[in-house]
């Protein structure tokens, strides 16, 4: 089983929002961030996903199983953190052990109770009392505490400092040393993918843009610096979008090769980091 | 084994892995059959992703400087020293040859010469 998430032609509407003809495929032993602006359907679809929202069209399989037979095996795999709390406010972390455990065949205890520790949680402190890093620790200590084989994030990092986010993801590499792990999140948060994703998932308008290695990525896109003389009808196709200035143009390119030869040494090629892709494809052409 | 990576550098990161573990085999630092970290491990230790060392490591298999099992991991290829070596020695002699031939253009002496080389390469 190479893909460990796969969606076929998915779609689900709401009035005024769409998620659209969707093909997402997560692969096994690797990091895939998800990523778009808000409102894009990073939401929508990871709840499609953990089966919270039944998709109007298309296929959602899991561990290659659907979740009309096999809803319960499928979530005894997977790990899932949401972003804010999603306990009880009232509940200490004792509590919570009590109550989420016996709902996993595989929970482990000493597992759980290694994480409240690493994460230096209070066991008996309501949640209520919790900081936002402590809120998302805990919820990560009990996502991480049944062997889960797909970890899947939504937002991990939204509202934390930046030293706390740096541990997550020092976390999540030690996690993905088992090479039969998978972790699938969401952020808006750029640079916490710069590190770690092997695979970027890029959703825009409820559409997605693609699904690439970041090796793809920085091979397919990127930003071209140059004269405002340099531009014309023709010239100006070899980009998604073009951002003139008095000084001189900026612009996204998806066809390196192309901008190579068309101009040569006259302009400035630098690597598109991922949130000049995202910034750029929002004034893509079609979509202005 | 010791990899030094730089952000702000032009060159791709799985390149920089690939250069810098060529030149430890090259100058004999990693020895023949010597184990390689894992993939993941090493991606861990360098806060990179998996996919990157993953593309470093087949660079290096498809150049011959190592070969992996699977289950048991990668390791510095043995034969491929020597061929290595003399490769790069023909490339030294064939830039040599050219050094020579512009000397000989200008009419440096190659006691001149050698003091040249002597002070670039104590540099």
């Amino acid at each position: 089983m190479e893909n460990v998430v796969e969606l076929k032609g998915v779609a689900k509407n709401f009035k005024g929002f769409s998620v659209n003809n969707m093909n997402l495929q997560v692969k096994q032993g690797f990091v895939t961030g998800f990523i778009g602006a808000n409102g894009a359907g990073k939401s929508t679809t990871i709840k499609m996903i953990m089966n919270l929202l039944k998709p109007d069209v298309g296929e959602v399989k899991i561990f290659g199983l659907d979740y009309a037979t096999h809803e319960k095996a499928i979530k005894e795999r997977i790990g899932f953190v949401y972003d804010g709390n999603v306990f009880f406010e009232g509940l200490n972390l004792k509590d919570i052990k009590r109550i989420v455990g016996p709902a996993y065949k595989k929970w482990d205890d000493a597992l759980f109770y290694q994480y409240v520790e690493q994460f230096k949680l209070p066991l008996n402190k309501a949640i209520k009392t919790f900081s936002k890093g402590m809120q998302m620790k805990a919820s990560l200590a009990v996502a991480l505490s049944h062997h889960a084989e797909l970890i899947i994030m939504d937002e991990p990092t939204a509202g934390l400092d930046p030293i706390f986010r740096r541990e997550l993801l020092d976390l999540l590499q030690e996690l993905m040393l088992d090479g039969s792990r998978t972790i699938f999140f969401s952020t808006h948060i750029t640079t916490d993918l710069d590190r770690i994703a092997d695979y970027i998932a890029f959703i825009q308008n409820g559409e997605l843009v693609f699904t690439q290695s970041i090796h793809e990525v920085a091979e397919t896109y990127a930003l071209v610096k140059g004269g405002m003389d340099l531009l014309d009808r023709d010239t100006e196709k070899a980009f998604v979008h073009v951002h003139p200035a008095p000084t001189g143009f900026e612009a996204l390119t998806d066809n390196i090769k192309a901008v190579n030869t068309i101009f040569g040494d006259s302009v400035v090629i630098e690597r598109a980091s991922l949130e000049e892709i995202m910034y750029y494809m929002k004034g893509r052409k079609s979509y202005v | 084994m010791q990899i030094i990576l730089s952000n702000s550098s032009k060159e791709p990161i799985y390149e920089q892995i690939t250069h810098q573990i060529k030149s430890s085999i090259l100058s004999g630092d990693l020895k023949n059959g010597a184990a390689l970290p894992s993939m993941r491990q090493l991606a861990k230790d360098l806060q990179i992703s998996v996919i990157t060392t993953k593309r470093a490591y087949e660079e290096l298999e498809k150049a011959g400087f190592i070969y992996s099992i699977v289950g048991k991991g990668s390791f510095v290829a043995e034969q491929n020293l020597e061929v290595m070596r003399e490769r790069k020695l023909k490339a030294i002699e064939e830039q040599l040859s050219a050094v020579i031939m512009n000397s000989k253009e200008i009419g440096l002496s190659l006691d001149e010469l050698q003091q040249l080389l002597k002070i670039l390469h104590e540099e």
